[in-house]
């Protein structure tokens, strides 16, 4: 009986473990078996991510994550939100917990290759900057000595404000938050005298604030941040899809392909660069594992990244970011899609 | 049944049905096979970890420990700058932990016992309070609490501007200046310091060592005095008066040396943006502070108010009949003995606030969870290390907390037999 | 002597009536001096209350006096209060709760199916109720009665359809008729529970939970039908076997000939009380057999099992639950084959599980320790062996001691829920408010959620808290 519950035993473990063996596989494989694209994001960031009231996701990473999921899946709505914080979202990509980071992460060394991520490109080149409130009389960053700055935990910002201040010879007292809308809140109390995160971010909070005139952002931008989208080290062909979506979303801008004109551009574009893009004569997706039409669907989800800049967090919006360094590199900014060929 | 007598007859061969038929046997199985089990789970976990490790091309390292850390922590309590590595990062949350645990535990308990104590009180009103306090404060999340006082303390507190211009705010009692970011407190300054003892980059002020010198002294010589007196007592059957030794003993040093190295307070200013001199108290961990004691206390309430209930009421009725007051009677004879039904009680309440303290991160206040698993962890991508390596420390001050604790209860405890 | 025998010049045959207490003693004045002002440091202590609890109030009153309940934005409400109270004047806007409460109950729960989590809290009170450990039918009445009625209002507010109102209704009426003529029939219900909540909660295919069940019929079968002997080991193997070979395609089968189905709904979408109710009702109810058997462990006399108890016990109960569930989400995955995905609630709810049997076993081990030696000589002698003493003499005792115990540690393990907010998951408190406030209309707001969530922990805490109680003062009774 003894050897017989020990077999017993060892033929499960067995059976288990073989089952999680045979589900080994590469990332598009899983995702495509999975129907589903599991994408960190924000946990609430107005603009780049949130849900509203019904759990529908909106903002510009989540058009990235619609993009990819559309690329792959042939539907921009197979994608399931897995909010990550910025304390938790590295990990959650190493272990596994998503396949795609769209999380306004900042691509830098150490997390490139230390952190075995792999930043697939730059979908918003941010910088860090300072927000204050008017009445304190402050109009540089250089005036902070001694001040109390809010600061969330676990990202980049912490590093470059502790450099910032000491190449500077200043000091300052942190006051670490847990969360944007906590941030917010110490901000607006007054617990913190200035309120440090990217420009893009400072842009939003300031912007859903009772009285945005009373708040200044300053000049200064202490860093680079640029931020992208990122996959686990080690799944080249997965990362080329993602980064090879987001080439697609900019050089559709560049190329004046946009979700309302797809469609006809696809029949009738003379361009043989759109053509290649929109797979109305080459089959490029074949060499990622995707079909011919995948970088249309990408565009079509939710249109090229001057549509999804525009809708989420451009002038229009609330938040009012103009382009900038973010137009297209024959506007004079940085978005530079690598040829399609 | 062959068991126990002590002369039966020998024992029956051994066949293999007895491995599970035989209880001498059986136990001997079950283990085998447990242990078995446990074996193949542990090597099957190992197995897995290893497999995924390498998949990750990532490796068990903790030479991270000794990289620069690169952030700032608002509350240390010994020196450290963003150019210290991980491992001073992660000391200096550990000391956070302890500091925000032992402030925590000394407050709830003094909370507790007054608030278990009034619970009981006669006074309608007061016995009402505490139970709206007691259930308050039991009956919903810490977490919660801990957010709602930080908030608290953000919004209803004036900011450091406000203590200058005009119609500035004054200072409480001219010394302290809550604020809605720190509370500055004076700190104690001496006009002839006689310097600090400094091992390695820590340096600790003569002055310290010296008052606590002279406390721990006072606390002996309290002890041989009172010794003295109930000898004589046991005597004489008179005790001498003692109390005036017993307050010189913890009040002339401390004056002594006021006067001597010309102690003074240093009064926070303001300067700049923040006050400067003294010290700046963080409101995290005022918060987090404030929080577990009252959380923790509303516990430690409802276990003191069971402890004394515990005690018979024929208890109380001897000592009035003996001409003792309510209070003398509380002190002398009910509260010793509660303090039995207490304490065992009262130590897991203790190793769950060392625990709650992790909450910190809610408030910010970084503790051994906000720096090494959290900031670390974050910033290295050594989350396997990190997290283990916290939570051996945390296993390790709960175990030593709960074995010191228990070696206190053994003594305080009514021997019997 | 003569007169010894004599009347006494005066003598009363009737009493006086008794004369009324001095006037300081009775009325209200007696009472307050009896009560509140009985010597100089209750007054003082009466005093100091009082102007805590008028300052208090001073302080708070306007922000609630001045609060908005009917606005679509936080801009509204205060646009509403400047103009009612004048400017500057501060109030609650709740209007926050009345749009957004279904988010801090349901989460993202999709909302056409809200009746399936408001029928399983319905379940819930049913399945509780015969196991309510109560001889007292009143309390049985009242918990059906309630539930009744709170998912009645549940399934009212929230607009469901119908039939499934009347789902409800005849499912409460029926547990009350049960309840009063045949209690014990309604742990029927009890026991399918589990299986039912799960169907109805994530919806699917019923016919898997159903062969899941079918295993234990299965193995039950089998093991009558097998010598005594090696029934019991027999029946587990069966059982085992059953579901590792033949539950799934029988599942399947039984799905082609009959397919039933709900749409099934995500664990991603758990959020707000539903989120934190599945977590601590699931890892409550696993946790109480675990918790049974490691004290029944670390009260063996076989080293190998003790020890294994010892460890983990003071383990788990050594560590912070943050630091559990931060493992939940970042190294299980480590320590499991690679690529297998399993849910993060379903992982939560393991680490919760575990760190709840680690304090429950120690309670249980209380009870245990409390039990006087002779019932163990007595079990012994009637020749009864280890698991026959176990359930017929020593646990049902323990446990009945060990109930406020166990009841406590329920409490602490719903309330420790919030924290899997701080792991990416919505939780009422931290989870749902920062998804509120990700918004632009309601961005900003802080107290008010907070208030809510707090208000509705402290009435299920509450009642399980007096709940407890009352059960400790009749376990009290009996013994003595």
């Amino acid at each position: 009986m003894k050897t017989t519950v020990f077999l017993g035993a060892a033929a499960v473990s067995a059976l288990i473990a073989g089952a999680g063996f045979a589900a080994e596989g590469d990332t598009l494989a899983q995702v495509k078996a999975r129907g589903e694209l599991l994408c960190g994001v924000n946990p609430g960031l107005v603009g780049f991510a949130s849900p509203d009231a019904n759990g529908n996701w909106s903002g510009f990473d989540i058009s990235f994550c619609k993009a990819v999921a559309a690329a792959v899946l042939g539907d921009a709505s197979k994608v399931k939100y897995i909010p990550l914080t910025g304390q938790t979202r590295f990990t959650g990509l190493a272990s596994g917990e998503v396949d795609l980071l769209a999380r306004n992460s900042t691509w830098t060394f150490s997390r490139d290759t230390d952190l075995k991520l792999d930043f697939i490109g730059v979908n918003y080149y941010d910088g860090q900057g300072f927000m204050v409130p008017k009445s304190l009389g402050v109009s540089s960053a250089k005036e902070l000595d001694g001040a109390t700055i809010c600061i969330q935990t676990g990202t980049t910002t912490e590093l470059n404000l502790a450099d910032y201040f000491k190449a500077n010879n200043m000091t300052y007292q942190p006051v670490n938050i847990d969360s944007n809308s906590e941030g917010e809140q110490q901000y607006l109390a007054g617990a913190c005298d200035a309120y440090t995160t990217d420009a893009s971010g400072l842009a939003a909070t300031r912007a859903a604030f009772a009285n945005p005139g009373d708040h200044v952002i300053l000049p200064e931008i202490i860093s680079k941040e640029p931020l992208g989208p990122a996959v686990r080290h080690g799944d080249s062909n997965w990362a080329d899809i993602a980064r090879w979506t987001l080439y697609a979303l900019i050089a559709a801008e560049e190329y004046g392909v946009t979700s309302a004109n797809i469609e006809e551009l696809a029949k009738s574009s003379q361009n043989p660069e759109v053509q290649r893009l929109l797979g109305t004569t080459d089959d490029l997706g074949k060499m990622i594992g995707l079909d011919k039409d995948w970088a249309k669907r990408a565009i079509a989800a939710s249109g090229n990244y001057g549509e999804i800049f525009a809708a989420t967090i451009g002038e229009q919006t609330p938040i009012g970011l103009a382009r900038g360094l973010n137009a297209q590199w024959t506007q004079g900014g940085l978005m530079y899609a690598m040829p399609f060929r | 049944m062959t068991e126990s007598a002590p002369a039966g007859p020998p024992a029956p061969p051994f066949r293999l049905s007895m491995l599970i038929y035989d209880r001498h046997y059986r136990s001997l199985t079950i283990q085998v096979v447990v242990f078995i089990l446990l074996m193949l789970l542990v090597s099957w976990i190992v197995h897995n970890t290893v497999l995924n490790l390498a998949r990750l091309g990532k490796d068990i390292d903790f030479s991270f420990l000794f990289n620069r850390a690169g952030y700032d922590i608002p509350q240390q309590l010994i020196p450290y700058t963003s150019d210290d590595t991980h491992l001073r990062a992660a000391m200096v949350g550990l000391l956070n932990t302890l500091y925000v645990s032992a402030l925590g535990c000394a407050t709830a308990t003094v909370l507790g016992v007054v608030a278990g104590v009034l619970r009981l009180s006669k006074n309608w009103l007061i016995a009402r309070l505490m139970t709206i306090y007691v259930e308050i404060f039991r009956n919903i999340p810490l977490l919660l609490w801990i957010l709602i006082i930080y908030a608290a303390l953000t919004e209803i507190t004036p900011g450091p501007r406000e203590y200058r211009g005009e119609n500035a705010r004054e200072l409480f009692l001219g010394l302290i200046a809550p604020t809605n970011r720190y509370t500055a407190i004076p700190s104690i300054v001496a006009e002839h310091s006689p310097g600090a003892l400094v091992i390695g980059r820590i340096e600790i002020p003569w002055l310290a060592i010296m008052g606590i010198a002279f406390f721990i002294a006072a606390i002996v010589l309290r002890r041989i005095v009172n010794a003295r007196a109930q000898r004589i007592q046991n005597a004489t059957g008179r005790r001498p008066t003692t109390w005036w030794i017993n307050l010189a003993l913890f009040v002339v040093p401390p004056a002594a040396m006021a006067v001597f190295f010309g102690l003074h307070l240093e009064v926070p200013e303001l300067a700049g943006f923040n006050f400067k001199g003294g010290i700046n108290v963080d409101n995290s961990l005022v918060a987090l502070w404030l929080a577990l004691s009252l959380y923790t206390g509303a516990f430690i309430a409802e276990i003191v108010r069971a402890g004394i209930l515990a005690i018979s009421k024929g208890q109380t009725e001897a000592a009035y009949a003996l001409g003792l007051s309510p209070g003398w009677t509380m002190n002398l004879v009910i509260l010793p003995q509660a303090l039995r039904v207490i304490i065992p009680p009262l130590i897991s309440q203790y190793l769950n606030l060392i625990k709650n303290s992790s909450l910190a991160v809610a408030v910010g206040y970084m503790d051994l969870r906000g720096t090494l698993g959290g900031t670390t962890v974050n910033q290295t991508g050594r989350e396997m290390e990190g997290i283990l390596l916290m939570m051996a420390i945390y296993l390790a001050i709960s175990l030593t907390v709960s074995g010191v604790m228990n070696i206190y209860n053994n003594r305080v405890k009514l021997k019997e037999r | 002597m003569s007169d010894a025998n004599a009347s006494p010049a005066y003598l009363r045959t009737e009493m006086l009536p008794s004369a009324a207490p001095p006037r300081r003693q009775e009325g209200l004045l007696g009472w307050l001096r009896e009560n509140l002002f009985s010597g100089w440091l209750n007054s003082l202590l009466t005093v100091l209350s009082l102007v805590i609890i008028w300052s208090l109030i001073r302080h708070f009153w306007p922000w609630f006096a001045h609060s908005v309940w009917r606005a679509n934005s936080l801009a509204e409400c205060r646009q509403i209060i400047t103009q009612t109270w004048g400017e500057g004047a501060t109030g609650a806007c709740f209007a926050v709760i009345r749009v957004r409460w279904h988010q801090y109950i349901f989460g993202f729960y999709p909302r056409a199916e809200y009746w399936r989590p408001i029928l399983t809290l319905g379940l819930l009170f049913i399945a509780l109720a015969p196991v309510l450990f109560s001889v007292n039918a009143n309390i049985r009445r009242w918990v059906l009665a309630g539930g009744g009625l709170l998912c009645m209002v549940l399934l009212a507010v929230t607009a469901s359809p119908d039939w499934t109102v009347v789902l409800v209704w005849a499912l409460f009426a029926a547990a009350l008729l049960l309840a009063e003529y045949a209690p014990m029939r309604l742990l029927m219900v009890t026991a399918l529970y589990p299986v039912l909540a799960v169907w109805l909660l994530w919806g699917g295919s019923p016919w898997y939970p159903f062969m899941l069940l079918m295993g234990f019929a299965v193995g039950y079968g089998v093991s009558a039908l097998v010598p005594r002997g090696v029934s019991a080991l027999t029946g587990i193997a069966v059982t085992v076997l059953w579901w590792i070979f033949l539950a799934a395609p029988a599942a399947s089968l039984a799905t082609l000939i009959l397919p039933l189905h709900l749409p099934v709904v995500q664990s991603s979408v758990f959020g707000g009380f539903l989120l934190s109710v599945v977590i601590g009702v699931s890892a409550i109810v696993l946790s109480l057999p675990l918790g049974i058997l490691l004290a029944l462990a670390r009260q063996s006399n076989m080293f190998i099992i003790y020890s294994l108890a010892v460890v983990f016990i003071e383990f788990i109960r050594g560590v912070p639950l943050i630091t559990l569930l931060f493992v939940a989400l970042v190294l299980l995955k480590y320590f499991l084959p690679p690529q297998t995905h399993f849910d993060l609630i379903l992982r939560v709810i393991i680490m919760v599980t575990l760190f709840a049997a680690a304090y429950m076993a120690e309670v249980i081990r209380g009870g245990l320790a409390a039990l006087p030696k002779g019932q163990y000589e007595a079990a012994d002698s009637l020749g009864l062996n280890y698991w026959q003493a176990q359930r017929l003499i020593i646990l049902p005792q323990a446990l009945k001691i060990s109930i406020p115990g166990i009841v406590g540690t329920f409490i602490g393990v719903f309330k420790d829920t919030t924290l899997v907010g701080l792991i990416n998951l919505y939780d009422p408190l931290k989870g749902i408010s920062d998804v509120v406030r990700s918004e632009f209309t309601w961005k900003g707001i802080y107290w008010e959620p907070f208030i809510f969530t707090g208000a509705i922990f402290f009435v299920i805490c509450f009642s399980m808290s007096r709940y407890s109680m009352y059960l400790e003062r009749r376990l009290s009774r009996e013994h003595r």
